[in-house]
């Protein structure tokens, strides 16, 4: 359910990387729609997954071969640190993921740089190591699918994952 | 006799110096084998007999040094172990060597008899009997004989009885399962077995060089850490208790101790480990800010190939033991990576790539004479032969945004770029490594 939602999300929008969108319009999305926009709708619970994808951006994308923070990134990632001071119960997952590209054991070397890249931004915004958690999962798990760049651009991502 | 043996053997060497200047001077004229019939005295020795006459055909056909001449046109059907050949016969078909063999049921078991003629010299040049308890163990009768028969004539050791571990993949490629599993070297699915349920993601098996263990990679619990399993006991146990995570072992030469990454906390960096398997003390040999990873020993262990993007993007590089000594070998155009030293010593196998396209390669271990053997969209894991001659490694298509296309299968080749063939796998597979000769 949430693998589809993301799939819909990511479908539609192939450069944001702190977007907000509605769960109603899927792939449609109409970029108007802000963060607080999408809050009004009731079905969403706070403090949640579904809320953190929607109203703040679960994600952050990385260039080629590269564990950098974008200024794009930085942002999302502001956002979420002040997301979770919100919800101070909340512990997190962090998963580095790479695109298809190079060999497997790379790859998870490199998708372990970028999970902690997220890591470490988001504690030094604030947010205790204690409710954090980083993996890699290499080139393992694709967000999507196809051997081109606008897979290979969503794939190359740290995603933040709320575990409680 | 030792007049032909000389002179296949210098035809050999005279192919892997032609390597230097280009690979399409590598190819070796198959040596034509003729193989009797082999007679089984009762109904199921019999079948063994056809079993064995199979395997020991397939391997020898697929070496790239042998065809078997086509059984149609022998004109002796005798059973030669007992009986000298009429070599005028066998001369007349073009056979160069001719193998006969017998089964029969004895009360230790399966009796198989063997022997091996020079046609064109008319000589024996080997003979042998071997009993197996039962009939679990024909296949491996089979290819002990394609082994005997292949070091006899190239005067090189054989690598037919041997097993592959690859990973078993199926499902969509956003999810997919992966499965450790097992087979022998030609991929008959009468020897295939899975070695784990599939619930946890696991990677890059690789054999111990000289014992029946492999390690790994495995997604517990979704922490991924190494793992050797003990393939004779069926246990499977953790290396080392890390806080981070380990990726990309490899065994020792002695098989005692394995070299891996590890990324560690607080940096979230790869460095190369190494851990002593009895006494579990642990050597970092790395330390840089880069990644490093896909460590491989040479043979006699005295020296570390490995992947690092220290200098800005991926090559290979070459240090000690014990980490002294560093010094990148990768001289090319193009990222390297995978970098797995011949269990020989003489090359060192890789990935490369030059985008968009992928390459696997061998070099010197100065990493002068580099040359490609295979070339693709997506290609990944060379590993070696135990007799450091071939090598496999496995494919992948491109994907779709359907969700079609990504399938993955493994590949058989010899390092001069010819001979190239499947080994079939029930299902998807990837990331295959050798086993030693049993």
């Amino acid at each position: 359910m949430l693998k589809k939602l993301l799939l819909l999300i990511a479908a539609g929008f192939f450069l944001a990387s702190c977007a907000a969108t509605n769960t109603e319009t899927g792939g449609d999305v109409d970029s108007t729609s802000s963060a607080s926009s999408s809050s009004s709708d009731g079905s969403i619970t706070a403090g949640t997954q579904e809320d953190l994808i929607v109203n703040v951006g679960d994600r952050v994308f990385f260039e080629f071969d590269s564990s950098e923070l974008t200024v794009d990134a930085q942002a999302t990632l502001d956002a979420q640190a002040a997301w979770l001071s919100q919800y101070p119960d909340t512990d997190i997952t962090i998963e580095g993921h790479c695109d298809e590209r190079g060999t497997r054991e790379y790859n998870l070397a490199l998708g372990d740089k970028r999970a902690f890249a997220v890591y470490s931004y988001l504690a030094q915004a604030g947010v205790d190591t204690n409710r954090m958690d980083y993996v890699s999962w290499g080139k393992e798990r694709p967000e999507v699918i196809g051997s081109e760049e606008t897979a290979y651009s969503q794939n190359r991502r740290g995603v933040t994952i709320v575990t409680n | 006799m030792f007049k032909l043996l000389t002179f296949f053997i210098f035809l050999s060497i005279k192919s892997f110096a032609a390597l230097d200047v280009t690979i399409s001077q590598g190819q070796v004229e198959p040596t034509p084998i003729a193989i009797t019939q082999i007679f089984g005295s009762e109904a199921d020795t019999a079948r063994y007999g056809n079993t064995i006459r199979e395997i020991i055909s397939n391997n020898l056909t697929n070496s790239g040094l042998f065809y078997t001449v086509n059984e149609d046109l022998y004109i002796q059907s005798d059973n030669l172990v007992e009986k000298v050949p009429r070599f005028e016969d066998w001369k007349l078909i073009k056979a160069q060597f001719l193998l006969s063999a017998d089964v029969k049921k004895s009360d230790k078991g399966i009796r198989l008899r063997m022997r091996l003629y020079d046609v064109f010299n008319g000589t024996e040049i080997e003979k042998l009997q071997l009993t197996i308890p039962d009939e679990d163990l024909v296949r491996r009768v089979g290819h002990t004989v394609s082994d005997i028969v292949y070091e006899r004539i190239t005067g090189e050791t054989g690598y037919f009885d041997t097993r592959i571990v690859y990973v078993s993949e199926v499902g969509p490629l956003d999810q997919r399962i992966k499965r450790l599993a097992i087979m022998d070297q030609d991929g008959h699915l009468d020897s295939h077995q899975f070695l784990t349920d599939g619930k946890n993601l696991v990677l890059t098996p690789r054999f111990a060089p000289n014992n029946q263990t492999i390690t790994y990679m495995e997604y517990k619990n979704n922490l991924p850490r190494v793992y050797i399993y003990n393939l004779l006991t069926g246990e499977r146990e953790i290396v080392g208790d890390f806080p981070g995570m380990t990726f990309a072992p490899r065994f020792s030469p002695d098989s005692q101790s394995i070299v891996m990454s590890f990324s560690e906390p607080n940096t979230a960096n790869s460095e190369i480990y190494l851990m002593d398997l009895n006494t579990r003390s642990l050597n970092k040999l790395t330390d840089d800010s880069g990644i490093d990873t896909s460590p491989s020993f040479s043979p006699d262990g005295s020296k570390i190939v490995f992947n690092s993007d220290r200098g800005g993007s991926p090559q290979i590089f070459i240090m000690d033991k014990d980490g002294k000594n560093l010094k990148r070998i990768s001289k090319g155009r193009g990222v390297y990576g995978n970098p797995v030293w011949s269990p020989r010593g003489d090359y060192i196998a890789f990935v490369k790539n030059i985008r968009p396209d992928f390459y696997i390669g061998v070099m010197d271990t100065n990493g002068d004479n580099e040359r490609i053997v295979v070339k693709d969209f997506s290609l990944e894991s060379p590993a070696w032969s135990p007799n450091g001659r071939y090598l496999i490694f496995y494919r992948q298509q491109r994907s779709n945004t359907d969700g079609t296309g990504g399938e993955t299968t493994i590949h058989f080749i010899d390092i001069t770029g010819y001979n190239e063939r499947i080994i079939p796998t029930p299902r998807d597979g990837s990331d295959p490594a050798w086993s030693p000769l049993l």
